[in-house]
């Protein structure tokens, strides 16, 4: 087993870099020159052709790559623009934010819509099977930061019960969690249903109920965890939405994360703070990915013999 | 004489294609979901079209209007207006044209793009699909919306910058469901009978390998059209995408919000416009998918 984890980590490494590559190159050709927007419009061509020096621009661009991704595997992603604090000082106050906000996504995506999706499978063509298939297609449907708008509107303004923007107390992450995770859950119970219907069809099932199981165990025992396959891919690649969908509603509910500090820093051109928050949310991704795939080979052993 | 005899297999294959497609379009005909997203889909082309027809641009939808603003939903304006005195039920149609207009152009493209770059790399394999695949998968681990930010937010945001930023993002996807559809096809012995009578590979690639994948590729269309519009309309409330006083749905949401509290109907149509042509694309999107490969259903 820690072979295969050590293999596909070494394969995610070319990735990681790749991915930090192009978003490199992509806000490389951001506007504006880095040294005029630290020192001001005032400032002389001199200082400005000094502070280049000094800052590196004067590289090539591969080069100065190079050096980003050096520092950053000592915990260094750069200079704020606007703060002159280290950005990886203000990413890492942040992150347990996004972080908190993900987890009470994913933990409220899993919890509805694996119960959801089974039930519409079991009962299939059922009214609540109609039921759970309408309301993760409005799910899937539904912007995440119109229905995190709608959510304060009715809990917040309406009945008061939940707090509609911050941090500050635990009931915060409700109604964002909410929010992120809706459109997630839909497309999560979608799939599971379609792989339970496929396994609840198969003769292994047919043997363990005229053996005499109970239905809950069928389902429970013999289905779910082959139907599980699908479901856990499809669980990882919401993650991936999971974070970009973090950048609008953290910005709804005022949220103090990683995705805000992104747009507050693209909006004050603040091109490092920016990188940094884009790559931390590439790794985090591909490290998501990988830990799916690392999970498939204890959901099904025959996944993991492939690579062993 | 021989080009008679590789005629005759190639037309006897367009016919059976054709009537494959044919099929697929049938039963996507009986498929009452999917054909009421077509219909909305419709609705909404005909609305964008026509737009200018029904409001003016200049006097109903940008001019402000201090003098009516505010007003909650009535029959003069059934959607209200907004904080500016505008026609909110105008600037949702009007916002149609340039939701749609930009989703279907940055798809198209990205389905041009991503399928020649997937059917080169699936067609020729060995280092070249290496390669592509490997710059593919880096691309796939930027989240699709955060890669369109990034661009957007590197370049400045104009509706160009935008349509570029949504077709890169979307290029990856359709590279990889054409290089795997490309792979199934491409040991048909079709595709060996076309070079034995001297086909080139391009030409094989375009009449041979292409037309057999379309479906899978049909399908990822409306899944990526709704991608497009829903990430411009993201972009647009983070204030990265169009910009005032363009009507956009994702926009007007974003200027609701200071009136949340007051004037409440503000930030509902819009969502609602945004909800309903999502919805409409996945249904048929769905629809496709169940038509095109029954198998899957």
């Amino acid at each position: 087993m820690l072979k295969y984890i050590l293999k596909r980590l070494i394969s995610l490494l070319p990735v990681i870099i790749g991915a930090t590559l192009i978003v490199y190159l992509i806000l490389n050709m951001a506007q504006g020159d880095p040294a005029r927007i630290i020192l001001g419009e005032n400032a002389t061509p001199e200082a400005i052709a000094q502070l280049r020096e000094e800052m590196g621009l004067n590289d090539p661009v591969l080069v100065r790559y190079g050096r980003y991704m050096l520092n950053l595997v000592h915990g260094d992603m750069g200079t704020s623009y606007r703060t002159n604090a280290p950005v990886s000082d203000e990413i890492f106050a942040r992150l347990p934010y996004t972080l908190w906000l993900a987890a009470a996504s994913i933990i409220i995506c899993i919890l509805l819509a694996l119960p959801l999706g089974t039930i519409a499978a079991i009962k299939q063509n059922s009214f609540l099977d109609g039921l759970c298939m309408v309301l993760s297609l409005l799910g899937v449907s539904m912007p995440s930061f119109w229905l995190g708008l709608l959510l304060i509107l009715l809990f917040s303004l309406t009945l008061g019960w939940l707090p509609p923007f911050g941090a500050d107390e635990w009931k915060s992450v409700i109604l964002p969690a909410f929010a992120l995770a809706v459109s997630s859950m839909a497309s999560v119970a979608r799939t599971t249903r379609a792989s339970m219907l496929e396994v609840i069809r198969q003769d292994y099932i047919r043997t363990a109920r005229s053996k005499g199981i109970s239905q809950g165990r069928v389902i429970r025992r013999h289905a779910l965890r082959n139907a599980m396959i699908p479901t856990m891919t499809s669980i990882g690649i919401q993650v991936g939405f999971l974070l970009s969908g973090s950048v609008l509603v953290e910005t709804v509910f005022s949220w103090p994360g990683i995705g805000r500090l992104m747009i507050t820093s693209i909006q004050q051109r603040d091109i490092p703070t920016v990188l940094g928050c884009i790559i931390i949310f590439a790794i985090f991704f591909s490290i998501v990915n990988l830990i799916v795939d690392l999970l498939y080979g204890f959901i099904d052993p025959r996944m993991k013999s492939q690579y062993a | 004489m021989a080009v008679q005899a590789a005629a005759k297999p190639a037309s006897r294959d367009a016919r059976r294609h054709n009537s494959q497609m044919y099929d697929a379009m049938r039963r996507l005909a009986q498929n009452k979901t999917a054909v009421l997203g077509f219909i909305i889909i419709l609705i909404m082309i005909l609305l964008a079209v026509f737009a200018d027809v029904l409001f003016n641009y200049e006097q109903t939808v940008i001019k402000q209007n201090y003098a009516e603003m505010c007003q909650g939903p009535s029959l003069a304006y059934p959607f209200g207006t907004d904080e500016l005195g505008r026609d909110i039920l105008a600037r949702v149609i009007h916002g149609t044209r340039v939701s749609l207009s930009i989703g279907f152009a940055a798809t198209i493209m990205a389905s041009f793009l991503g399928g020649a770059i997937g059917a080169v790399s699936g067609f020729y394999g060995r280092r070249v699909d290496m390669i592509i695949s490997r710059v593919m998968d880096m691309l796939m681990a930027i989240p699709g919306t955060l890669l369109a930010i990034a661009i957007v937010a590197a370049l400045e945001t104009s509706m160009r910058n935008l349509i570029l930023a949504l077709t890169i993002s979307s290029i990856p996807k359709f590279a990889r469901i054409t290089r795997g559809a490309v792979m199934t096809v491409k040991d048909c012995e079709h595709i060996e009978a076309a070079r034995a009578i001297g086909a080139r590979n391009g030409t094989i690639i375009i009449h041979h390998v292409l037309p057999n994948c379309l479906a899978p590729i049909l399908v990822e269309l409306t899944i990526s059209v709704s991608f497009a519009i829903l990430t411009i309309s993201g972009l647009s409330f983070l204030g990265l995408g169009v910009q005032a006083p363009r009507p956009e749905w994702g926009a007007m949401l974003a200027s609701s919000r200071t009136y949340i509290r007051d004037y409440s109907y503000m930030t509902f149509f819009p969502g609602l416009a945004i909800m309903l042509t999502i919805l409409a694309f996945n249904l048929l999107g769905d629809g496709l998918r169940d038509a095109l490969d029954p198998r899957l259903k």
